[in-house]
Formats: structure tokens, C-alpha cells, sequence
């Protein structure tokens, strides 16, 4: 309500309020004011402001679908005991204190975080977590391994300027591929950047990463987007765009859809710690809360958003403390831990479908490689704190001593796998690398279902420059 | 995703020749632009375009104590370092990092203006400053106006990176300075060279209304020249002229410059007189600059990397229709980007090239 209402006690206020209100409402409200709830310490009635400032709000809102005059005698029955214990609010009772009590900014301990795995790949005692099969385990192992291996070596041909762009998804992989194997092929996901393993537990194939990479004639995006802007109609996979959390009230759109046509499936968004920030970040929470929408927001807490730590992003406990404060379910999970994400996306997807509610995932990791190729993280953090995630925390080596400590994967397998993968990998890259970009032609479709006539005239002007100038163009490109 | 995209370009245009791609304009180009001298010009130290506009940065915030910097990863110096070493000189209070919000930078920024003091923000990439648009538009172009003059936030400046870089696609190229020019309330300046950047950007700082101040991201390390190190300012709302010609009049901002100025070159070894104009400030432009030189030539040539449908050459050429009519001999000629979105592979196509612009010279000039 309006507290300044009652507390004025500038003329000019008095005035300009009084004037707003006809003789009537004088009248009426020069009459004992039950519905003043805030009973310490009691309320002047001197201000005629005052009291029709109040009634009005009071009337106008009605209590969750009574009659304001049923609200009103609900509000007196309280007040004529003396002892106004609660309020019936929207949203439900709420009860009246005599303190003034200010929520603290925090919990006296931080949210904690659900873990199966310790530093040692043991699964830690008493944990509750979903079963794995023996196939599915080394499935989503050889794909996080083929995931790290794939960022080595796109890193480096973009180091050697074979491709324009690249960035890493170091440390990550649990994050990924974990998340991904607990989703079905139904769900709808829509990625931030750092999130290839998903799509490529999806079954993207190498080549068609180099494809993207390369912007060649086989990138589904046409080559019209940077690097690992990937995107997959096939799969499920909304393309990658660069603006951060954009995506994030998409996936509630898409979810809604989804239980609207009553399918079996969510939809699932991937965010950093940065994306948090973003206006679309709250939007979309508030949104996926009311819609009671089947989403999952998974925020990769990696620690930065480029140089900027997340001690200056924000000052609430993480992410996983604002689900919270929409009304949303939350958890917060080891990122590092790939049996603690696969149980608790597994565990969210289900509440998600079979309640209609979307779940907050925060993972705790930490981006052990570069914002990207064109950033030197080194300017801004220690190299101490990168090498001790990079090594003590690597989420891969501590699943793979679980998966070998269930004597489900050897040395031999080990050199077998990374060995097919660079090879196959080497080979897709020389194959994208060879392929011709798209044709002209497509540099003028897609911006609407069909080419308008402004765009015809432009490629027409557009061709006959080529053909003036054809030095001026590249010549991988067909025109 | 944010680059610093310039820390390689060395390596990345070798690599790029391999690979096929070229650029748009050549290194010599733009280096032969920024080697210009003017009046008053010149005399201190040859330096790049970031650290002009740091230069520029580091008097703003000396000489003003209630001067502020801050966005996106400006601690460290900014992805591309236009903001290196103002935390260490002026400390953390007045040099800081935001969350990444370009609503919650441009909406805090108003509020700081609004109190009397310099607030200079930076939105990490133009492509970037959408989410921020509210803000800008309906608050901080309007705050004196709908007021009546009780509050302004003129001492607001935005910077931000924009334009082509040769591999940025459609969100690290975009050029949005036409959205921001259909708002009354705002200025929008664009330099062209270091030396130009430090004047102009002192100038939209002190100068008392909001500005969107657009730097030519290629040209941050690619164009350097010598630049007074002392504190100086250029006149905002003011075009120069920077190349005399009779023949066509040729206008443009920011990077778009140098290709502007290849044109003039290749177009004078055919014996065409091109006069060159760098409008510099969009809003409110100088039209009685560019109506002179268009009354002398009787032809116009606009130039930008932005579509050119909507532009602010449309608005140019509309404006000076409107005024030389009688005098122009030729259609008002418009050479810019294409009406699409930017695109990767196609960059070279999309772009307002030389020769794109030298036919249009000649098309115009033979009319
Ligand atoms: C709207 C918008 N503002 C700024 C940027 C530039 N930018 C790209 S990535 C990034 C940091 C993102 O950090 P986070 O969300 O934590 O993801 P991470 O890179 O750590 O995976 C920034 C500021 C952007 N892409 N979009
Ligand atoms: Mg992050």
C-alpha cells in the first residue's frame, strides 16, 4: 500500500489529495477506519487523504475473489479482537507480527549442492541417485572425452586461422553431456554457447560441427553466422544466437507449447552465471512460474562472464536462490559431477512434465578455458585457480575413475577412443575445410519466407558489381 | 562471441588470405586516412584508435571528479582495451565493472546523469545495445523534455564498438546509429580516426545532452595517427571537409571514411573531382556543410555499412533534395549495406566496397 500516504503531513499533500476526493468520500471516510491494518502504532485519522487513499486501494483490489466488503469484516473481526493475528491476501494468509523484522540479504549458510560423486569418482555414502546402465555410462563417457577432444582441436585450427572464431567448453563436460543424457530427444533445448555436448549427445556429427565451423555449403545456418553457432531443426536444437539470455523466454514459449499439445517432453535452456543478470533472465522465471510452464533453466555457474567475477555479477547466493523468489523449485548441483547433474536434470525433467512447473538447475563448475579465442584470461585471473579446476576438479577424469572402478573401461579402450575420435575429427575438418561456402544466392534468402522485391533489385545490382569487379570477392564462394 | 577481434587481426588476415576471404578495405587505406593531418592536428604522439578514445577516457575522468566509467568488463580494460588502466588511476569507485545488463548500464547511467554528474557507459558491442534501448529512448532522450527542463541527464555518453570487422556476422557488425537518430534528444557521433576519436569524444562528454558515441571497431588498432596529448575538443554538429573536390560530393562516418577516401583516389586517376565530407556528428547533422559543397558539385554520393533501407542516408538524401533540388544534377546516389542481416561468408558482398562506390561515382558524374 501506500505508506506515504498515511505518513504526510505536507499541506501541499493534504491539499492535492483531498482534492481528488469528492464530499461523499469525505464523509464516508471521516468514519473509524477498521480496515487500517497496520495497527502499531495506530493511524492519525486526521488526514482525510489518508483515509481515501487507503480505502481506495483496499476496495479496488477485493481479497482472492470476495466481495471488498467481505474483506473489510474479515479485516474488522481482527482488529475488533484487538490482536490482528493475519491477513487474507492474495496469495493466501498472511500473518501480523509485532517486530520489525527486515529479511536478511542471505541464509546464514549457503544453499548447499547436491553431489553422487567425491574428488576420487567414489559415489559418496548415502547418496541417492539415478541408475545408470553400463552402456549408457560409457556412452556418456566416450562423448565427454570426444567433446574435450573436439575443443582442443577446433581451438587450434582456429589458432591456425583455419577457422575465424572458436571457444571451448573446458571443464564443462560433465555439464553437457550428463544434462543431455537425462533429457529425451523430445525435449526442446535452447543453448546459450557453451553447451555443444548437448547437441552432439543428440547425435550431431563431427562433420557437421566442422560444417558450422567452416561456414561452409553444408552448415545448416548457411555460413551466415560465426563459428559454433550451431543449430539443429532435426534434433531439437534451437540455433545458438550470440545476445545473452535471449533464449531464456523462448524456452517458457516453447515449453508452454509443448503442454499445450500435451507431449510427454519439456523444454530445457542452458545460461551462464552472466546470463543471470540479463532482463530476459527474470522474465522469463516470472514467466515460466506463472504459465506454470514444463521448463528447465539450467545456469552453468562457471564462475565468469568473460573478466567479470561473479562477486561483481551479483550478490545473492548464486542463481539457484532465485528460483525462490519466483515461486520455482531449485537445485543446486556439483557441475563437476556428472552422475549429480544426469540425476537431478533426470529428477527436474520429471516434476517438470508430469506437474506442469518449471525447476531451477544451478551447477557449480568453473570455465577452465578462455572466454574464447579472442580473450586472454590469463589478464584477469590466476593461473593458479584455473590449473587446480583444470586438474583437481576435471570433471572427466573423476567419472572415468568411477566408470573404471566399475571395471566398465580400460587403458586400451581409452587410447582406442581418443585416437578414433581424432582421426575422425582431423578428417571432418579437412572434408569442411575442401567444401565450397554457400552459393550467393543464399545470401539474399531466409530473411523472409520469400524474396522481396527490394532484395531481388539488390542482388541484381549485387551481380553485376561481381562481375565488374570479380577480384573484390572471394572466390570460394559460388556466385 | 565478445572478442577482443583485433588483438589477432595480424595473424587472423594472413590466415584469412588462405583461406580466400578478403576484407573490405586495405590496412594501407585506413592508415593513409588516419595519417591525415588537419588543423590544429598532429604534433603529439602516433597512436591507435583504443588508445585515443583511452587517452580521451583518462582527461574525462581527471579533469572531472564527478565523471564515471563503467560496463561490461570495462575493470580490465575492456575486451578491447579502450579502458586499460583508468581502475588502477581512479580506483574502483569511479571505474567498474557492471553485471551484464544493458538495460540496468544505460538505466543507471540516466540516474547518475541525472544527478549532475558524467556518466560514461559502454555497451560492449552496438549489436548489444538493444536490451538498452527502452532506456535510451523513452528515458534518456526525453528525460529534459518531458520535465520541461526540471531534470536532464546530459552529461550521459554511450560508447560503443561498431561496424564490420571481417569475421563478426550478425552480432558483432551490426551498425544501428539509424535507429538512434530517429530520436529527438539524443546526438549519436561517430568518429573516424584516433585523433578525431579523443576530440569528439571529450566533446560528446562534456557536451550537455545524452550522446551515443559509435567507434569503428576495425579501425581500434588498424588506424593510427599522431594526436595532441593534451586535452582538446571537436565540435560536435559540425561535417569537415576533408577532401576539396568540384566533381560529386561524397559523405560518410566512421570506417566508411576510408573506403570513401580509396574511392576518391581511384576516381581522381580518371580525372573526377571528389569532394569529401565526414558528417561526423549524425544528430543534429550539419546540412549547411554538406548543402555548399552540393550546390558546388550538383551531385551527391551517401555512403554507409548500415542497410540502406531506413538509413540515415535516406535522411540525407531526402534533406538535400529538399534543398538543392534546383542545383542537383544527378539522383542522390546511396551506396551501403545490403537489406539483410550481416552476414558471415557474405561479408564482402554485403559491404559498400571501393569499387561498389567508384561505380556509383562514375554513374553519378555521368548521369
Ligand atoms: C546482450 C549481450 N551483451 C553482451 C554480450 C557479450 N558477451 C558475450 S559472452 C559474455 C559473458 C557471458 O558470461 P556467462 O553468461 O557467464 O557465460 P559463459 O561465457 O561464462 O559461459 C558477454 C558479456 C553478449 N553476447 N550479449
Ligand atoms: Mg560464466
Amino acid at each position: 500500500m501506500a505508506p506515504w500516504l498515511v505518513r504526510t503531513s505536507s499541506q501541499l499533500a493534504r491539499r492535492a489529495a483531498s482534492r481528488l476526493l469528492s464530499p461523499s468520500q469525505h464523509r464516508r471516510h471521516r468514519a473509524p477506519a477498521p480496515w487500517i491494518l497496520c495497527s502499531v502504532p495506530p493511524v492519525p485519522r486526521t488526514s482525510p487523504a489518508a483515509g481515501g487513499g487507503l480505502r481506495e486501494f483496499c476496495s479496488v483490489r477485493g481479497f482472492t475473489g470476495e466481495s471488498s466488503a467481505a474483506a473489510a469484516a474479515t479485516a474488522e473481526d481482527g482488529l475488533a479482537g484487538g490482536d490482528l493475528q493475519e491477513l487474507d491476501f492474495p496469495g493466501g494468509k498472511v500473518s501480523f507480527v509485532a517486530e520489525m523484522n527486515f529479511l536478511p540479504e542471505s541464509q546464514r549458510e549457503r544453499i548447499n549442492c547436491y553431489r553422487v560423486l567425491d574428488d576420487d569418482g567414489r559415489t559418496v555414502s548415502g547418496s541417492k541417485f539415478q541408475e545408470v546402465s553400463k552402456d549408457m555410462a560409457l556412452k556418456m563417457y566416450s562423448e565427454m572425452v570426444t567433446l574435450q577432444i573436439m575443443d582442443t582441436i577446433f581451438y587450434e585450427a582456429q589458432r591456425q586461422g583455419r577457422i575465424s572464431f572458436y571457444l571451448t567448453s573446458h571443464g564443462e563436460e560433465a555439464i553437457n553431456i550428463a544434462s543431455a543424457a537425462a533429457l529425451s530427444m523430445d525435449d526442446i533445448v535452447l543453448p546459450q554457447y557453451r553447451e555443444p555436448g548437448v547437441l552432439l549427445w543428440r547425435g550431431f556429427t563431427l562433420q557437421e560441427f566442422a560444417n558450422q565451423c567452416f561456414g561452409n555449403s553444408l552448415d545448416y545456418g548457411k555460413g551466415r553466422q560465426m563459428p559454433i553457432h550451431y543449430g539443429s531443426n532435426r534434433l531439437n536444437y534451437f540455433t545458438v544466437s550470440s545476445p545473452i539470455a535471449t533464449q531464456l523466454p523462448h524456452a517458457v514459449g516453447a515449453a508452454y507449447s509443448l503442454k499445450m499439445d500435451k507431449k510427454e517432453a519439456c523444454a530445457i535452456t542452458y545460461f551462464g552465471d552472466g546470463g543471470t543478470s540479463e532482463g530476459d533472465f527474470h522474465a522469463a522465471l516470472n514467466f515460466a512460474a506463472v504459465m506454470e510452464a514444463p521448463v528447465i533453466f539450467f545456469c552453468r555457474n562457471n564462475g565468469w562472464a568473460i573478466s567479470t567475477p561473479t562477486a561483481e555479477q551479483f550478490r545473492s547466493d548464486g542463481a539457484v536462490v532465485r528460483g525462490l523468489a519466483y515461486g520455482m523449485r531449485s537445485i543446486r548441483v556439483d557441475g563437476n559431477d556428472a552422475l549429480a547433474v544426469y540425476s537431478a536434470v533426470h529428477t527436474a525433467r520429471e516434476m517438470a512434465i508430469t506437474e506442469g512447473r518449471p525447476i531451477l538447475v544451478e551447477a557449480l563448475t568453473y570455465r577452465v578455458g578462455h572466454h574464447s579465442t579472442s580473450d586472454d584470461s590469463t589478464k584477469y585471473r590466476p593461473v593458479d585457480e584455473i590449473e587446480h579446476w583444470r586438474t583437481a576438479r576435471d570433471p572427466i577424469s573423476r567419472y572415468r575413475k568411477w566408470v573404471q572402478g566399475n571395471g566398465w573401461w580400460s587403458d586400451s579402450d581409452e587410447s582406442e577412443l581418443r585416437n578414433s575420435v581424432r582421426h575422425e575429427l582431423l578428417q571432418a575438418i579437412q572434408v569442411a575445410e575442401r567444401m565450397p561456402k554457400p552459393p550467393l544466392t543464399e545470401l539474399f534468402t531466409d530473411v523472409y519466407d520469400e524474396i522481396p522485391s527490394n532484395l531481388r533489385e539488390q542482388e541484381r545490382l549485387l551481380r553485376d558489381a561481381i562481375k565488374k569487379h570479380p577480384a573484390d570477392y572471394p572466390a570460394d564462394v559460388h556466385v | 562471441m565478445a572478442a577482443r577481434f583485433l588483438r589477432e587481426l595480424g595473424s587472423w588476415r594472413r590466415a584469412a588470405a588462405g583461406i580466400g576471404r578478403r576484407r573490405g578495405f586495405s590496412e594501407d587505406t585506413a592508415a593513409a586516412v588516419a595519417a591525415r593531418k588537419e588543423g590544429g592536428g598532429g604534433g603529439g604522439k602516433a597512436v591507435n584508435l583504443f588508445t585515443a578514445i583511452n587517452q580521451a577516457l583518462h582527461i574525462a575522468l581527471d579533469s572531472d571528479p564527478r565523471s564515471y566509467v563503467f560496463g561490461e568488463d570495462v575493470g580490465f580494460g575492456g575486451v578491447f582495451r579502450c579502458t586499460t588502466g583508468l581502475a588502477d588511476r581512479f580506483g574502483r569507485n569511479r571505474v567498474f565493472n557492471t553485471p551484464l545488463c544493458e538495460q540496468g548500464i544505460a538505466g543507471f547511467a540516466v540516474g547518475l546523469a541525472a544527478m549532475g554528474n558524467r556518466a560514461i557507459a559502454e555497451i560492449q558491442f552496438a549489436d548489444y545495445i538493444f536490451p538498452a534501448f527502452d532506456q535510451i529512448v523513452n528515458e534518456a532522450a526525453k528525460f529534459r523534455y518531458r520535465s520541461g527542463n526540471e531534470f536532464n541527464c546530459g552529461g550521459l555518453t554511450i560508447r560503443s564498438p561498431y561496424g564490420a570487422v571481417g569475421h563478426g556476422g550478425h552480432y558483432h557488425s551490426q551498425s544501428p546509429e539509424a535507429f538512434f537518430c530517429h530520436v529527438p534528444g539524443l546526438k549519436v557521433v561517430i568518429p573516424r580516426s584516433p585523433r578525431e576519436a579523443k576530440g569528439l569524444l571529450l566533446a560528446s562528454i562534456r557536451d550537455p545532452n545524452p550522446v551515443v558515441f559509435f567507434e569503428p571497431k576495425w579501425l581500434y588498432r588498424l588506424a593510427v595517427e599522431e594526436i595532441p596529448e593534451e586535452d582538446y575538443m571537436l565540435p560536435l554538429s559540425q561535417a569537415e571537409v576533408i577532401r576539396k573536390g568540384n566533381d560529386i560530393t561524397l559523405i560518410g562516418w566512421g570506417a566508411q571514411l576510408a573506403v570513401l577516401e580509396q574511392a576518391c583516389e581511384a576516381a581522381a586517376k580518371d580525372g573526377i573531382s571528389c569532394e569529401l565530407i565526414d558528417l561526423r556528428t549524425l544528430i543534429p547533422w550539419d546540412k549547411e556543410t554538406v548543402e555548399a559543397s552540393v550546390s558546388k558539385t550538383g551531385k551527391l554520393l551517401v555512403s554507409h555499412e548500415a542497410p540502406i533501407t531506413g538509413g540515415f542516408g535516406a535522411e540525407i538524401a531526402a534533406s538535400i533534395t529538399e534543398r538543392c533540388f534546383q542545383r542537383l544534377e544527378a539522383p542522390v546516389a546511396r551506396v551501403c549495406g545490403l537489406d539483410t542481416p550481416f552476414p558471415l561468408v557474405y561479408e564482402t558482398f554485403y559491404m559498400p566496397t571501393k569499387n561498389k562506390v567508384l561505380d556509383a561515382i562514375k554513374a553519378t558524374v555521368n548521369y
